[in-house]
């Protein structure tokens, strides 16, 4: 007989409005690793949730057993007390804190009635051995990359003896290379015996490192698979996560002549005066009428924050030299309203922290960056504003029992595309996306290619910032490079290879 | 809904509807508790007509007062220099209709445009300056408590000649047929304010359906209409049969009518929410988040200054006492009137039962002869109560 850790059975779990799982079974061998996939809103997260206590005992049905045991978790120190620790998609370090606070924080190391710090460094510096990160114990979290943090989440984890480790979307935020330290780390965990459930979108790390993958989708289990006796294709797993198969990932987009240029930079120089520190440095670039350019680069090259310089420089960086011209005339932008005034729209890559209002509902988020198009006189036109958010919600696909739904009560990759419906909304000429499809599955992502191709052929242009190499080169008609806040290079998408992207990022 | 073959019965829905506006009901509900509470202490005394009129024309200030706070508080800042400047204002308008015989319009509207000065003063600490707002407006209650003194300080309490600034918190409007029998004007505007109200909710309730979003069943909107309807008929009946309508009332209803008015159909209220759900959003999202903070100062002092001004009208005089902890009863009208702690949540109207709330405490106890220091620990009880009731049914959800 199979050893399994972990055996969760017929559960259902019922938001108002919404039947997140629906009879999902859901079975983990000791040892393995295991990963969970499945659509946008398929209910991944939620089935975590059920296991880890987030969602209490008796809010849903159904049974968990967890080493033969049934198990009726409240909370999460419930779960976490028997060696079950989840790592959220969101990160939770407090960010002020240093390393070794962080890891230990909720389960300080105590000797008599105060907290023994000696031994707290100690032990952090042990399990940062452990996750192969070679930083200082006292350095503030806020000082480390998002790829480190994410160790620091691991070695925070491992310090609570875990014996069943979840990860939603670990490397949703992290770089190419990031991401494959933090899959090899994760081999050397199950190698010391720790059962590992992951949940990814990206569906090549799904294939590399998976043992045992499970589908998902609508709320129940379509198929468990088996990946060590046979190899799975991606194909595969994306036939069972969207129903149907998929010929190809990027949608074609017809070959049409580019119009004039739409925005040009020119010896762009920011600095950071907070920091006293120049961040990016004379940065010519340009993008056309109809045109998809790509910014490629390693995380840290200064991407967002070149994209927040030109979108009306919210964050106060000092635009020390050069100029931005819209349509061939400088313009001077002082705050994100005068850029969007210009006809700029920058969909952010914090979707939560900087794009979205969650606790209010899709209507409300759709329509707030365009109200004026909304107002008779003083008043907003709420029925035209519902008409128009009902618009968007069928056009782009938005899963919710309607658009009175909160956007925080939304999956992850929904959350998403009411950002996009947000920005296109407000009908801008030069839409600038960062990190479009993070977190976003397969279909979803077809659909937002599909979106922007539909958006270039009317005339908009478009400038995608991605760490996923594979998707900008698949998506653009023309990329830059950056590396260290300059422009590394220049290419057009036929003359690109990954190899040659890659060369550039990592040139200066 | 209503094409659902697993129909829910009416009680069935009334048994949802209460849990999920839960926190709503708990607060008209405490409201009755309270009112019919002091109804049997009092001997029915607490619900006469004039005890009615006297509680509407004692909470006008705050009432006020609450509505400009609630706007802050939604912003996720707070202004503790209200009371002061409520009592500054009304020592201002005190002095320039006495020392300086200016016309009583006139006055009034110098003290507004003074409140709005100050406000602008504390807006701009806040938002260029970056001073968080609680060591601004905590500054501001020093500053604004030793104006008041100083303003005081050579006449003492000015008793206020003016007929007509004493009526705004004194008197009741006039009468279309007047007799001594009943108030036909009031119960004119009752009916007509009921006709709105019913109009409005059957338009939106339309509108709901074109849309496909969830309605209540009929019966169940049918009764609250109904509900609503006889509440304000019992009220409006209530004062027609004592003086009217008060003044207080007129000014109250007007302010509570722009700012709920402004925060559910402008594009500034929806800013408002905005800020207070996710400031960094809000910036990005093209708001102007300063100009909007700026906006929420300057229209809290302008309340607190139109509060000051119906407390010295209620008082008929100006005294060196006025204002001392105002601020406690706006905060807490706002907060039991359901604005979030954590900001980005709240409506006016709301705030106004909150008001009610601790007015009528006050007024309640203050007819019991209950000292006034038990007043203070009881308010401060029930104030508590239902902030820690509001965030536990937050956290809920
Ligand atoms: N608190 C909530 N209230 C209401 N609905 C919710 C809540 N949490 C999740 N849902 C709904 O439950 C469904 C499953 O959501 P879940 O977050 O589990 O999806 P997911 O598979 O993790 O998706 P993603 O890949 O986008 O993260 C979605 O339809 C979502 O809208
Ligand atoms: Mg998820």
């Amino acid at each position: 007989m199979t050893d399994y850790i972990l055996e969760m059975q017929g559960i259902v779990k019922e938001f108002p409005g919404v039947k997140a799982l629906n009879d999902v079974n859901f079975k983990v061998k000791r040892g393995e690793i295991h990963c969970l996939v499945g659509e946008n809103g398929a209910g991944k997260s939620t089935l975590m949730k059920v296991l880890s206590g987030v969602y209490p005992y008796g809010s849903y049905t159904g049974d968990i057993r967890y080493n033969g045991e049934v198990q009726k978790f409240r909370k999460i120190s419930d779960s976490e007390g028997k060696g079950i620790v989840i790592i959220y998609q969101e990160l939770a370090l407090i960010p002020e804190l240093s390393i070794y606070e962080n890891i230990f924080f909720g389960h300080e190391i105590m000797k008599g009635k105060s907290i023994d710090w000696n031994e707290t460094i100690t032990q952090a510096r042990n399990m940062l051995g452990k996750v192969g990160l070679k930083a200082d114990p006292s350095q503030p979290v806020k000082t480390l990359g998002v790829g480190n943090q994410q160790l620091v989440e691991i070695a925070k984890a491992l310090s609570k003896d875990v014996k069943l480790l979840i990860l939603d979307e670990p490397t949703a935020s992290l770089n190419e290379d990031d991401s494959q330290n933090l899959l090899q780390l994760l081999r050397e965990l199950k190698a010391q015996g720790v059962t590992c459930i992951m949940i990814s979108h990206k569906l090549r790390e799904i294939t590399a490192i998976a043992d045992t993958i499970t589908v998902l989708r609508d709320g129940a289990t379509i198929t468990t698979m088996d990946a060590t006796s046979r190899t799975i294709e991606e194909a595969e797993i994306i036939k069972y996560m969207v129903g149907r198969e998929m010929d190809n990932i990027y949608p074609k987009r017809k070959k049409h002549a580019f119009g004039d240029i739409a925005l040009e930079l020119k010896n762009w120089t920011v600095v950071d005066p907070v920091k006293n520190r120049e961040i990016l440095h004379h940065i010519d670039l340009h993008v056309r009428k109809g045109e998809i350019v790509g910014i490629q680069g390693l995380m840290g090259a200064g991407r967002t924050e070149l994209a927040m310089s030109m979108f009306g420089n919210p964050t106060g960086y000092r635009i020390s030299t050069g100029k931005l011209f819209m349509d061939g005339r400088g313009v001077t932008l002082k705050h994100p309203k005068d850029a969007i005034r210009h006809g700029l729209a920058y969909v952010s890559e914090d979707r939560k922290g900087n794009g979205l209002f969650l606790g209010q509902d899709i209507r409300y988020n759709i329509t707030i960056s365009n109200l004026e198009e909304l107002v008779d006189g003083l008043s907003i036109n709420e029925n035209e504003e519902i008409a128009i958010a009902n618009d968007y919600k069928e056009s782009i696909n938005i899963k919710a029992p309607s658009i009175e739904q909160k956007v925080g009560n939304l999956s992850g990759g929904n959350q998403q595309k009411v950002q996009l419906a947000k920005w296109m909304f407000a009908k801008p000429n030069v839409l600038i996306l960062d990190e479009p499809t993070r977190g976003i599955d397969v279909g979803a992502k077809y659909e937002i290619y599909s979106l922007m191709n539909r958006l270039v052929e009317q005339g908009m242009s478009i400038i995608m910032i991605s760490s996923e190499l594979p998707e900008v080169l698949g998506m653009s008609d023309r990329l830059y490079v950056m590396s260290e806040g300059t422009i590394a290079g220049e290419l057009l998408t036929e003359d690109a290879t990954e190899e040659k992207v890659m060369a550039m990022a990592v040139s200066s | 809904m209503s094409n659902n073959n697993t129909k829910p019965g009416f009680v069935q829905e009334l048994v949802t509807l209460a849990r999920t506006n839960m926190r709503e009901y708990m607060m008209y509900i405490a409201f009755i508790i309270i009112m019919v509470f002091f109804a049997i202490q009092t001997d029915g005394g607490f619900l006469q007509a004039r005890n009615i009129a006297n509680l509407i024309n004692q909470a006008g200030y705050v009432a006020v007062m609450a509505i400009g706070m609630t706007i802050i508080l939604i912003i996720c800042h707070i202004d503790l220099s209200v009371g002061y400047v409520a009592g500054f204002s009304g020592a201002v308008a005190a002095i320039l209709m006495t020392k300086y015989h200016m016309n009583e319009w006139l006055a009034i509207l110098v003290v507004l445009v003074l409140g709005l000065l100050i406000g602008l003063y504390q807006g701009l600490l806040v938002t260029k300056v970056g001073v968080p707002a609680f060591v601004t407006t905590l500054a501001g209650m020093f500053i604004f408590r030793g104006l008041l003194n100083l303003s005081l300080q050579d006449t003492g309490t000015i008793i206020i000649p003016n007929e007509g600034f004493k009526a705004l918190s004194n008197g009741f409007i006039p009468d279309i047929f007047p007799n001594d029998k009943i108030h036909v004007l009031t119960l004119l505007i009752g009916v007509i304010l009921v006709a709105l109200m019913i109009l409005s909710s059957v338009k939106e309730r339309k509108n709901k359906i074109k849309y496909h979003f969830e309605v209540s069943s009929f019966p169940v909107f049918l009764l609250k209409q109904f509900i609503v309807a006889v509440v304000i008929m019992i009220v409006m009946w209530t004062l027609a049969r004592y003086q009217g309508i008060p003044w207080t009332a007129v000014i109250v209803g007007v302010v509570l009518l722009i700012y709920n008015y402004m925060l559910n159909r402008t594009k500034l209220g929806r800013a408002i929410y905005g800020i207070g759900g996710n400031a960094q959003a809000a910036e990005l999202s093209g708001i102007n988040v300063q100009k909007v903070t700026l906006f929420a100062f300057c229209s809290v002092s302008l309340m607190a200054s139109l509060g000051g001004i119906l407390y010295t009208s209620r008082l008929q005089s100006a005294t060196p006492t006025a204002g001392l902890g105002f601020e406690m009863d706006a905060i807490a009208s706002s907060y039991i009137g359901g604005v979030a702690v954590s900001g980005g949540v709240g409506k006016v109207t709301n705030t106004i039962i909150g008001t009610l709330v601790i007015m009528s405490l006050t007024n309640g106890m203050n007819l019991m002869e209950i000292d006034i220091s038990y007043q203070y620990i009881v308010k401060g009880l029930i104030f508590i109560i239902a902030v820690a009731f509001d965030v536990r049914s937050r956290r809920k959800k």
